[in-house]
C-alpha cells in the first residue's frame, strides 16, 4: 500500500509538473510581448527582452495612442462587435425557436434542414461571394463586415439543441394561457438559455473582434480596417520584408530598424479586451460547449 | 372544453405561418450570402471577363480545371493542404485527450486543475492576425528561440523561411491554439462516465492506471471516434487564416495550400475564372468528404447534424 502510494505522489508530481508547463506555453508568449512592449527599442530587438521589462518605458504605448490610426481601428472594431453581435444574436435566437419544433408541430422543418445544410458543407468561395458584396454596393461600408456571416447555422444548431432540451409542459402551459410564439420565446426559452446564450454570445464578440480576413477583402481603403485587419497588414508585410537569398546579416540589419516594441504593444492592447471578457463569461461557456458538442 | 381544445388547434395553426415569418430573415441572409454566390461558380467554367459578365462570357467547359491542374503549384499546394490537414486533424485529437486524460489525475487539487484549463484555452480565443505576430516575434531571427539558441552557442534558425521547419511549425501553433477546445470536450464526457464503475473496481484493487485503461478509456471512446471521423471533413481545410499570415514565397513548397493558392490566383492576379475552378474543386472534394464522414458517424453512433 505504501509502495502504491508512493509512486502515486511520483506520478502526481510529474503530471502536476507536466500541465504546469504546457499551461505556460499558453500564457508566456503573452507575458514576454507585454515585457517587450515595456522595454526600450534598442533592447528589445536585441532580443534582450524575456519575461520582464529592460529599460522600462511607455514609449511604445505612447506613440500608439498618438497615432490616431490605431484608435479609429479600434472605434470600427467596436462599432462592428456590437453591431454584428446584436444582428447575429437576434437571428440566431428567432430561427433557433421555430426550429427546435418537432416535425409534427412545423412541418416544413425539413425543407428548412435541407436548404441551411447545404450551406454548411457548401459554398460559392472566395470570388462569388466578393462579387456579390459589391454588387450590393456593401464595399468598404461595416454592413459588408457585419451582414456576410449575420446567420450562423452552426450557432443556431447550438441554440437550437439547448431549446429541445426545454420541457414541452412549459411551453403548452403557455399556449394554454394564451401567450403567442414570441412571448413564449422570450419569457420561457430565453431565460432558461442564459448558459447556452453567455456561450453563444463569448463566441460571437469574440468572433467579430477577431475577424480580420473579411476586413481586407472587402474594405479598399486600409482606413477603414478594424483592428484585427490593420494588424494583420503588420504581420503580413514583416512576413514579407525578409526573403530567402538575404544574408543573416541583411537578415540582422533589418531586425535592428523593426519598431518591435511598437507592435508588441498593439497585439497586447488587441488581446487585452479578449483577456478581460474571457474569464467574466467563462463559467457559463464551459457548460455551453459542452451541450453543444456532447448531443450525439 | 371541446371548444377551447379547437381553439388552441386553430391559434396553433395561425401559429405555424408565424413561425415561417420567424424562419424568413435567416432564409433572406442565406440565400443573398450563400445561394447567390454559389451561382457565381459558372464562371468556373467560363472564360470570365469583367466586362462581359456571366451572360457575355464564354463557356469554355472543363478547361479552367485542366488549366490550374497543369499550373505549377498546385498539386503541391493540394500534396500540402492534405498533409498539413491530417496532421492537424489527429494531433488536435490526440494532444486535448492526453491533457484531458492528465487534467483528470488531479484530484485534490480543484483549483490548480480550473487555472489550468482556464489557462490552456486562452489561445483558442486570440486571432492570427494576433497570434501571427507573436509567433513572428518569438521565432524571429532576434526572437526568444533563437536568443536561446545563440546562448546555447547554436546558430540561429529562421523557422519561418524554412522549408524543414514551416509545416511542423503550423501544424503545432494550431494544435496548440485549439486543444482547450476538445480538451473541454473530452474532460465532459469523462465526468459523464458512471462512477458506479470506478467504485466497484476500487473495491476489486484496480489501481488508478488501470480505472484509466478499463473505464476511463472504454468510456469516452466513442465520442473520440466521432470527433477523429467528424475531423476527416476537414482533410482539405488546412488553416488559411493562419497559413495567409505566417508563410511567404520561400516556404510556398511546403507551406502553400489549396486556399492560399486560390486567394493569390483570385485576388492577387486577378484570375477570377482559375481561381473559383480551384475553388470549386476544392469545394466539392471537401463535400464528398463531408457526406462521408456524416455517414461514418451516423453509423457508428446515431450523430445527426440537426
Amino acid at each position: 500500500m505504501i509502495k502504491e502510494s508512493k509512486s502515486r505522489m511520483a506520478f502526481n508530481i510529474i503530471n502536476y509538473a507536466l500541465l504546469g508547463v504546457v499551461a505556460l506555453t499558453c500564457i508566456l508568449p503573452f507575458v514576454h510581448i507585454l515585457a517587450v512592449s515595456l522595454s526600450n527599442n534598442t533592447d528589445a530587438v536585441a532580443g534582450r527582452v524575456s519575461f520582464w521589462p529592460v529599460g522600462f518605458t511607455t514609449y511604445a504605448y505612447e506613440y500608439v495612442i498618438s497615432q490616431g490610426r490605431f484608435f479609429s481601428s479600434v472605434w470600427i472594431s467596436l462599432k462592428r462587435v456590437l453591431i454584428g453581435t446584436a444582428i447575429n444574436m437576434f437571428l440566431v435566437i428567432i430561427t433557433a425557436y421555430p426550429m427546435s419544433k418537432e416535425e409534427k408541430e412545423f412541418k416544413a422543418r425539413k425543407w428548412y434542414i435541407v436548404f441551411f445544410f447545404i450551406t454548411m458543407f457548401f459554398g460559392g468561395g472566395l470570388i462569388p461571394t466578393y462579387m456579390v458584396i459589391n454588387k450590393l454596393g456593401l464595399l468598404d461600408s461595416i454592413w459588408a463586415l457585419v451582414l456576410p456571416g449575420a446567420f450562423s447555422v452552426w450557432n443556431m444548431i447550438l441554440l437550437m439543441n439547448f431549446f429541445r432540451g426545454v420541457p414541452k409542459e412549459l411551453e403548452e402551459a403557455a399556449f394554454l394561457d394564451g401567450a403567442g410564439h414570441v412571448t413564449t420565446l422570450f419569457r420561457i426559452y430565453l431565460p432558461i438559455s442564459l448558459p447556452s446564450l453567455a456561450t453563444l454570445l463569448l463566441f460571437t464578440i469574440i468572433g467579430h473582434w477577431n475577424a480580420w480576413f473579411d476586413g481586407i477583402l472587402y474594405m479598399n481603403s486600409p482606413s477603414r480596417y478594424p483592428l484585427a485587419s490593420y494588424l494583420s497588414t503588420l504581420v503580413i508585410s514583416n512576413s514579407n520584408k525578409v526573403s530567402a537569398n538575404m544574408t543573416m546579416e541583411q537578415i540582422e540589419q533589418l531586425s535592428k530598424i523593426s519598431d518591435k516594441t511598437v507592435s508588441s504593444a498593439q497585439i497586447f492592447l488587441a488581446m487585452l479586451p479578449i483577456l478581460i471578457v474571457y474569464p467574466l463569461l467563462q463559467r457559463y461557456f464551459m457548460k455551453g460547449i459542452v451541450v453543444g458538442s456532447v448531443k450525439g | 372544453m371541446s371548444k377551447k381544445i379547437k381553439t388552441i388547434k386553430k391559434s396553433n395553426r395561425q401559429n405555424t405561418r408565424f413561425l415561417h415569418v420567424m424562419m424568413l430573415p435567416a432564409v433572406i441572409f442565406t440565400c443573398i450570402f450563400c445561394y447567390l454566390p454559389m451561382f457565381g461558380l459558372v464562371m468556373a467554367f467560363q472564360d470570365y471577363k469583367g466586362f462581359l459578365g456571366f451572360t457575355g462570357s464564354k463557356f469554355v467547359g472543363l478547361e479552367n480545371f485542366i488549366y490550374i491542374f497543369k499550373m505549377p503549384g498546385f498539386l503541391s499546394a493540394l500534396r500540402n493542404t492534405v498533409s498539413i490537414a491530417f496532421f492537424k486533424i489527429i494531433l488536435s485529437i490526440l494532444v486535448p485527450l492526453v491533457l484531458a486524460l492528465l487534467l483528470n489525475e488531479v484530484v485534490k487539487h480543484a483549483r490548480y486543475k480550473k487555472l489550468v484549463q482556464t489557462v490552456i484555452f486562452i489561445p483558442y480565443f486570440l486571432s492570427w492576425a494576433i497570434l501571427g505576430g507573436v509567433i513572428q516575434q518569438i521565432l524571429g531571427y532576434n526572437g526568444s528561440i533563437n536568443e536561446l539558441l545563440k546562448d546555447l552557442g547554436m546558430t540561429p534558425i529562421l523557422f519561418l523561411l524554412n522549408n524543414q521547419w514551416f509545416r511542423p511549425i503550423i501544424i503545432t501553433t494550431d494544435v496548440w491554439k485549439g486543444m482547450g477546445y476538445n480538451m473541454v470536450v473530452f474532460l465532459a464526457a469523462i465526468t459523464n462516465v458512471d462512477i458506479a464503475l470506478y467504485e466497484v473496481a476500487k473495491i476489486d484493487g484496480a489501481n488508478r492506471w488501470q480505472q484509466l485503461l478499463n473505464i476511463t478509456i472504454p468510456g469516452i471512446r466513442s465520442i473520440v471516434i466521432l470527433l477523429t471521423i467528424l475531423g476527416l471533413g476537414n482533410i482539405l481545410n488546412a488553416g488559411f487564416e493562419q497559413i495567409l499570415m505566417l508563410y511567404n514565397p520561400v516556404v510556398y513548397s511546403t507551406g502553400d495550400i489549396i486556399d492560399t493558392f486560390v486567394y493569390r490566383l483570385g485576388i492577387e492576379k486577378m484570375e477570377y475564372s482559375y481561381a473559383a475552378a480551384a475553388g470549386l474543386f476544392k469545394s466539392a472534394v471537401s463535400f464528398v468528404f463531408v457526406m462521408i464522414t456524416i455517414k461514418l458517424a451516423n453509423k457508428f453512433s446515431d450523430y445527426r447534424v440537426f
